[in-house]
């Protein structure tokens, strides 16, 4: 299952929370202002460095433009809506609001 | 036609509450789409996670704000044949809450078994 | 693949109107078909004609209108959720209907997927 965060995990605990019930493989894709959480050496590095190790994580690449963020943590993959409605096509969706 | 095929396709769909119940509307609305979606006979769930738990709360009177209550119908979910109602344990515990605090019986489950139950749904609707 | 969206919030306010047009339009170009565009909670003030933007903002409520006559997406908005927040039939933008929530329903059983944005 696709799970989409689009919270700040600086302001909102859905990434905190929804990373509890994250299925081994399932891609997580960070959208609106959820893509803060893959800024490069912020606090939330390490924990996404650990979820990368059995997740792949992805982060909409416009959000992140619009958002000034160009450098992100190692292994995340930055997708256009393109690639968003890629990954819904090999999944259903889980968006945690 | 159209709507006799859809009959006979059954989803399973669950429904996710991570709202307090009051200070927005989603809880509400949540529930209201909750009951339609029963009168489908789809095989409905409803997760209660993070805040969402305080919806099951026993001893909330809305009175005073005057906007209507409703823990009452989530108590009464079962007469509309949703039965599966999951509260996420880490998110009662937080709350200082145990399952003697809410209004109906709930199964309490670890992140591991819902995330294995929501992984097995067609469609996880969060509210 | 067939392909419903339910937008939970208003427009402006927050992004989530915006990523599901985008989303939208993406589907579309990949050759899916968007079934409809539901709106519900204050994801029905996205139904309004009414709206009106200053010239150098996207106008939303067109965005909606020109998938419906473009491309035949249903934007459909909740009746219950709709009546609460004055919007009906008067102020409804052209090709979108006002509908319940058992519409939303058969969406959900007879698509590949329905896609939530929202707050």
């Amino acid at each position: 299952m696709l799970n989409t965060i689009n919270k700040s995990p600086f302001a909102n605990n859905s990434f905190e929370t929804s990373s509890r019930f994250f299925q081994p493989g399932d891609p997580i894709l960070f959208i609106e202002d959820g893509v803060y959480a893959v800024q490069a050496n912020n606090k939330f590095s390490n924990t996404l460095r650990d979820i990368l190790k059995n997740n792949p994580v992805y982060a909409l690449g416009p959000d992140l433009n619009a958002r000034g963020i160009s450098e992100i943590t190692a292994g995340v993959k930055s997708i256009g809506y393109e690639g968003f409605v890629e990954l819904v096509e090999d999944h259903q969706v889980n968006s945690w609001l | 036609m159209e709507e006799f095929e859809d009959d006979e396709i059954v989803k399973k769909i669950m429904h996710v509450m991570r709202e307090a119940p009051h200070g927005t509307i989603y809880t509400y609305e949540g529930l209201e789409m909750i009951l339609i979606m029963a009168a489908y006979d789809q095989d409905i769930s409803v997760a209660f996670i993070d805040d969402g738990v305080y919806a099951l709360k026993k001893g909330q009177n809305t009175e005073d704000i005057e906007i209507k209550g409703f823990a009452k119908t989530f108590g009464a979910l079962d007469g509309y044949d949703v039965e599966k109602l999951y509260v996420d344990q880490i998110s009662l515990e937080e709350r200082g809450l145990n399952e003697d605090d809410l209004v109906v019986d709930v199964e309490v489950l670890n992140s591991a078994e819902i995330g294995k139950l929501m992984a097995e749904q067609d469609l996880v609707v969060h509210h | 693949m067939n392909i419903g969206i339910l937008l939970k919030e208003g427009p402006y306010n927050h992004q989530a109107a915006d990523t599901a047009f985008k989303f939208a339009e993406a589907a579309i170009k990949k050759g899916h078909t968007i079934d409809a565009v539901f709106f519900y909670n204050d994801g029905v003030i996205n139904a309004t004609k009414l709206m009106d933007p200053p010239q150098d903002d996207r106008h939303i409520a067109d965005r909606w209108k020109n998938l419906c006559q473009k491309h035949g997406v249903q934007i459909l908005a909740c009746v219950a959720a709709a009546k609460r927040r004055g919007i009906n039939d008067d102020v409804l933008i052209d090709c979108g209907t006002i509908t319940g929530l058992g519409n939303l329903t058969d969406i959900a059983i007879r698509n590949d997927r329905l896609i939530t944005f929202g707050d």
